[in-house]
């Protein structure tokens, strides 16, 4: 059983009201750091705590903090990104919509380390319940008197608002959603300089994810060093991790950050192993922009260790034989999945979302999806595996933002393992008309067929 | 390519002002416009779902910017609507972890049973059905987006009962 600290509290009933959630210890960081701690010590707790950015880079978050610009003496901001959008990952939006108390905390916690006086949390346009839910939780937060001037009558002065985006994957991008915020197409912007000496209105902002907030009121409470001392070496703390797919119990858990893969996937306790028990063919543990993995790689690393929910575990083996936890979106796909398919699917996605602005992502995701699509429709042409490995090396590296690796990555990772079952597509076309093909004949059964024919 | 003009009735009540200024007062008075997409969500729910040029001007004069800031924006984000949509739309998340959940077929059963194609309204302009990229729900698929919430587990079933609920009047698609 993994210690939870984001999550403990989730099934008191009543825990989504301000009333239900102070009774069971709430706001009791903002008490401690507003009373007895100076911001810099609330950053030398979050630095000593090891916490990592839970959106899917994993920087030090603390490390992060310390780099706002305090000198300038402009306003500081801190934004909550809450643009949760990468394909299979939905944990933030249950954070916030059954403990929406615990985000209004940290980001009073964290504002408070950050000198922030005007903060703001972004959400996706297309969650607009939980937007209201966290309009309502920083209104009751307000009335109690953690929010506004003069907080606990410390002299700290904090606004909160809550921000709307209107369906646009790029905004989780800190600086496009900073665009966002400030009323702007979702551009990202060249860096540096980085936002936390121009971010919001060029003012020093950091922007983080809400799970990562949400780590902080804990980490302020029971000190940094009880914090790293949960997880496993670099990978300090817990995660949550959204699982779906073709797994038994799909939904959100809260995992210490060393836990085996196979405990994850197979336990009662999380995933309950596979569905309608099919063998499993693959799965994506970080969120769609990380590099899938052929089952025979997903319990145990190229050299043979366990694999284990951390994010050093997870890369073992670099983009050869490795991933990423990325953002901790965990898709499991079964034996009747297709991967050319499934890559289509998230081509599709990159293409749909890309902001247009740099040419290689731009067009090259418009290509990607177009060469995926044929070859996935049965008009697929010897030579386009290798066209889609030079689309995807001239996007990565080549754009100002990172989509444009995300978009490139699950492609040569689905190539690098399942090259077979794209030559399948391109030389058995009548095999593959159907979108169910493999439903109704698993890859593994036709196999055979692709070593047989001599090109 | 064929254009046609809808016209558009501009209605800007008192409540729907009222709550205009309170998001404007969420930021700086000198960045009045940064309430631009929030401001545009309720102006779009107020007005049939869909911004025409003249309520985007509009929007343009209340927040002290010029058109193009508007239109440029409106036509970046998905969620804003530059013509009429069917008055219940019907948003299928089409990413992998809805295929793998088998969205595909539940979009051309909808499709079929409504006897539209993704992205046209019915006549009688009640549904429109499109396809969606991934609304993070991944873990309670196949999903859509109706109005402000999502329905989760979908099934044939559960379609069939959507469409008579949208029909009685029985949906709640804003939170206001």
């Amino acid at each position: 059983m993994s210690q939870k600290i984001l999550l403990d509290k989730i099934n008191v009933p009543g825990i989504k009201t301000y009333e239900v959630y102070r009774q069971n210890g709430g706001y009791a960081s903002v008490e401690k750091a507003l009373k007895t701690l100076t911001p810099d010590e609330v950053v030398e707790e979050v630095k000593t705590s090891g916490l990592r950015g839970r959106g899917g880079a994993g920087f030090p978050a603390g490390m992060k903090w310390s780099f706002i610009d305090k000198k300038s003496g402009k306003p500081r901001h801190l934004v909550c990104n809450a643009d949760e959008s990468e394909p299979g990952t939905f944990k933030d939006r249950y954070l916030m919509e059954f403990i929406p108390h615990l985000l209004i905390e940290g980001m009073i916690t964290s504002s408070y380390a950050l000198g922030a006086n005007l903060s703001y949390i972004y959400i996706r346009g297309e969650y607009m319940w939980v937007y209201k839910i966290l309009e309502r939780a920083i209104n009751e937060a307000k009335a109690a008197g953690f929010l506004g001037k003069n907080i606990l009558g410390s002299g700290y002065d904090l606004e909160l608002y809550v921000h709307c985006g209107a369906g646009a994957y790029i905004c989780g991008e800190e600086t496009a959603l900073i665009e966002s915020l400030e009323g702007k197409r979702g551009n990202p912007r060249i860096k540096p300089p980085f936002p936390a000496i121009s971010g919001l209105w060029s003012n020093p902002t950091v922007v983080n994810n809400v799970e990562t907030i949400a780590a902080v009121p804990w980490i302020v409470n029971n000190s940094g060093a009880e914090y790293a001392k949960i997880g496993i070496g670099r990978s300090t703390g817990t995660k949550l991790i959204s699982a779906s797919g073709h797994v038994k119990n799909p939904g959100v858990y809260e995992i210490e950050l060393g836990l085996s893969v196979y405990e994850f996937m197979n336990s009662d306790e999380y995933l309950g192993g596979m569905s309608s028990d099919r063998p499993l063919k693959a799965f994506v543990p970080g969120g769609s922009s990380v590099p899938v993995l052929p089952a025979h790689l997903i319990y145990k690393t190229a050299a043979g260790e366990d694999r284990l929910m951390s994010y050093e575990s997870l890369s073992d083996g670099g983009f050869a034989t490795g991933s990423m936890l990325g953002s901790g979106g965990f898709i499991v796909y079964n034996d009747t999945s297709c991967i050319v398919r499934n890559t289509w699917n998230f081509s599709r996605f990159y293409h749909h979302e890309s902001c247009g602005q740099c040419s290689p992502c731009r067009e090259g995701t418009g290509w990607m999806e177009k060469v995926l699509h044929r070859i996935e429709n049965g008009h697929g042409r010897e030579e386009d595996i290798d066209l889609l490995l030079s689309i995807q090396s001239k996007i990565e590296g080549n754009t100002i933002c990172p989509l444009g690796d995300a978009a490139a990555w699950p492609v040569a990772a689905a190539i690098r393992h399942f090259r077979d079952e794209f030559e399948y597509h391109i030389r058995f076309p009548e095999k593959i008309k159907n979108r169910d093909h493999f439903i109704t004949e698993p890859f593994e059964k036709v196999k055979y067929l692709v070593s047989k024919v001599i090109v | 390519m064929e254009r046609t003009y809808h016209k558009q009735e501009i209605n800007m009540t008192e409540a729907l002002i009222t709550r205009i200024n309170e998001l404007i007062s969420h930021y700086p008075e000198d960045k009045r416009k940064s309430a631009l997409l929030p401001v545009l969500h309720e102006v779009q729910d107020a007005h049939e779902n869909w911004l025409s040029i003249e309520l985007m001007d509009k929007v343009a004069e209340i927040l002290l910017i010029k058109p193009i800031e508007v239109y440029e924006v409106v036509s970046f984000y998905t969620m804003y609507n530059q013509k009429p949509s069917g008055k219940y739309m019907f948003e299928f998340c089409q990413t992998s972890p809805c295929c793998l959940n088998g969205v595909e077929d539940l979009m051309d059963y909808t499709c079929e049973k409504l006897g539209v194609k993704v992205g046209e309204p019915t006549p009688d302009g009640l549904f429109e059905v499109r396809g969606v990229e991934c609304l993070g729900a991944c873990g309670y698929a196949p999903i859509m987006q109706l109005g402000d919430f999502y329905k989760e587990h979908l099934t044939a079933a559960k379609i069939d009962q959507l469409i008579v609920d949208c029909k009685d009047n029985k949906i709640v698609l804003h939170d206001k």
